[in-house]
């Protein structure tokens, strides 16, 4: 048997591929509307902010999937209503109640230990702890996502570019904008197992940003981001197995080396394109 | 429907942020083939207005009526634009029609009405560029074919010909009248007393309240810019245009002296 293909044999390292495949095709799909509305930070705040709810979740007996999800909506929604009344800035409303809810999650898991899952899986991702549910979880969140995605492209895509006049033209950007937050929670929960919540949102950007440099058309943006996350995480998983390292590091880890490679690439291309007109700088014209 | 009735009627509104009054009982009709400009210090209200015309600010006196199924698009300032965001002349057109359509692609009548409106502002060739190579009168084009694909029946601008050049300046007023001329009603906000405000057929000078209203020739009257601007200008007459002189000579201020750096080294 060829030494590549004997992961393969495995039950658990096929559900873990699959796992992967799937749950990087979503956050690179997802990762392109958080990389263009500048969120990226919150899917890093985000999937911190769940861990809390994992370990709550876990304590009480609830359902973690259910308790999580809850817990990440809440905490967005917290994000939101503090940016809004106090004046303080959203990455520092992200900073303060997402790492809260990690610091919470950490704190409860060493008093009470953790009844469910193994933690540090769900910290750095293992492919041994995905069940063939974990499979179907992936699969079903990964058709909710593309179902409201393909049914509300436009305007997903019009309050991503420019709220302002999407709101004005009609589009309720405000119910956009929590469908995408619904999204992203629960794109969190179930990759979590995959990637970790430490590195989902490196899972999450590095996809979206790697399209993004090849291409300027949005159309053509989004499912180069889908292609791009699902290579990485099958790719990930193979050398997670291979070199025995968590998949979440490995998967991220491809990612990185994809960015660096397109992005040297790119940057090669610049230099030896010829120069280009470009629109002139704009400055505020005098009064 | 007739020409004296109002598109849009503003009834005394006043619209205020956390208490500090923006608008103070404002007053005014937007009629079918008006072509409107406002005219403002920075902070006189004129984006509150837009805001308020667009339903996203809510007045906290007065009210806004509109005439049944108004058709309304906004042209946003250009300098709001996220100018490196993937998207083609062709897509930034297109989600215009984001209302009413559930599947991405669009349907070939949309594809027509796209072409038709590049075609008709002159930007056809461009749809497949991405909006960031493209001169600054093409950009804000793409913009005015984004707004028009909706079909409006009013058009509001907020400063269209800020930060642009010269010849985009001309461009775009000709390409605003050329759309008044063919019934589409405007209103536009600007910072270009001269350049734009003075070739309009109606201006309103807003500081807060509406200190004047009527044809250039009526109202770029130094009374009016001292109330408006809060400082005195001289106004000429030029071909039967006013120009606005510029008030930097009447105000009190200490001319920057140029610097005597000394010699590195002393």
């Amino acid at each position: 048997m060829n030494e590549f293909l004997r992961p393969f044999e495995f039950e658990f390292f096929r559900n873990g591929l699959v796992v992967a495949t799937v749950a990087g095709a979503l956050c690179g799909m997802i990762g392109v509307y958080v990389v263009l509305r500048g969120m990226s930070y919150i899917g890093h705040g985000l999937s911190h902010a769940i861990f809390g709810g994992f370990a709550a979740s876990a304590l009480i007996g609830v359902n973690l999937f259910v308790g999580a999800g809850i817990w990440g909506l809440a905490s967005a929604l917290m994000i939101s209503r503090v940016t809004k009344r106090a004046s303080i800035g959203f990455d520092a409303a992200i900073g303060v109640i997402t790492t809260a809810s990690f610091a919470l999650g950490l704190a409860l898991i060493q008093l009470f230990g953790s009844p469910g899952r193994d933690p540090d899986a769900v910290l750095f991702g293992n492919v041994l702890g995905v069940s063939s549910g974990d499979v179907w979880m992936v699969i079903a969140v990964t058709l909710f996502a593309a179902g409201v995605i393909f049914f509300q492209y436009r305007p997903l895509l019009f309050s991503t570019f420019d709220p302002e006049v999407a709101a004005a033209s009609g589009v309720k950007t405000a119910r956009m904008d929590a469908l995408l937050m619904l999204v992203l929670a629960l794109s969190i929960l179930a990759t979590m197992n995959v990637m970790g919540v430490t590195l989902i949102a490196a899972g999450v950007v590095i996809p979206a940003v790697v399209a993004r440099l090849v291409t300027h058309s949005f159309a053509r943006m989004l499912p180069l981001a889908t292609l791009i996350g699902a290579f990485c995480g099958f790719t990930g998983m193979i050398a997670s197995y291979h070199l025995d390292v968590a998949s979440g590091p490995t998967i991220v880890l491809t990612g990185a080396i994809l960015f660096s490679t397109v992005y040297a690439l790119a940057a090669r291309s610049r230099v030896k394109a010829p120069a280009t007109p470009k629109s002139p700088p704009r400055k505020l014209s005098s009064v | 429907m007739s020409r004296s009735t109002p598109l849009m009627s503003i009834d005394g509104i006043t619209c205020a942020y956390g208490g500090e009054p923006a608008l103070v009982n404002v007053r005014l009709d937007i009629r079918r083939e008006d072509f409107i400009g406002v005219v403002g210090p920075s902070g006189s209200g004129k984006t509150t207005l837009l805001r308020a015309l667009l339903g996203s600010v809510a007045p906290v006196a007065g009210a806004i009526r509109r005439q049944k199924g108004l058709s309304v698009a906004y042209v946003p300032q250009v300098e709001a634009i996220d100018w490196n965001f993937p998207i083609t002349v062709g897509e930034c057109v297109l989600v215009g029609r984001s209302a009413g359509r559930i599947l991405p692609w669009p349907t070939k009548r949309e594809k027509a009405e796209v072409a038709d409106v590049l075609e008709r502002l002159g930007i056809a060739s461009l749809e497949n560029r991405h909006i960031r190579d493209l001169s600054g009168g093409q950009q804000q084009r793409v913009f005015i074919a984004r707004a028009l694909i909706r079909r409006p029946q009013l058009l509001l601008m907020d400063e269209p010909t800020s930060g642009v050049d010269l010849t985009t300046r001309h461009e775009v007023l000709h390409l605003l009248d050329e759309l008044n001329r063919s019934g589409l009603s405007i209103l536009l906000t600007t910072h270009d007393l001269n350049g734009i405000a003075a070739h309009l057929p109606t201006l309103v000078c807003l500081n807060q309240e509406v200190i004047g209203m009527g044809p250039p020739g009526t109202v770029l009257t130094p009374e009016v810019l001292e109330r408006t601007y809060g400082a005195r200008m001289e106004v000429l007459q030029h071909a039967g245009i006013p120009v606005v002189l510029d008030p930097y000579d009447r105000l009190n201020v200490v001319p920057i002296k140029p610097s005597h750096a000394h010699p590195r080294g002393h």
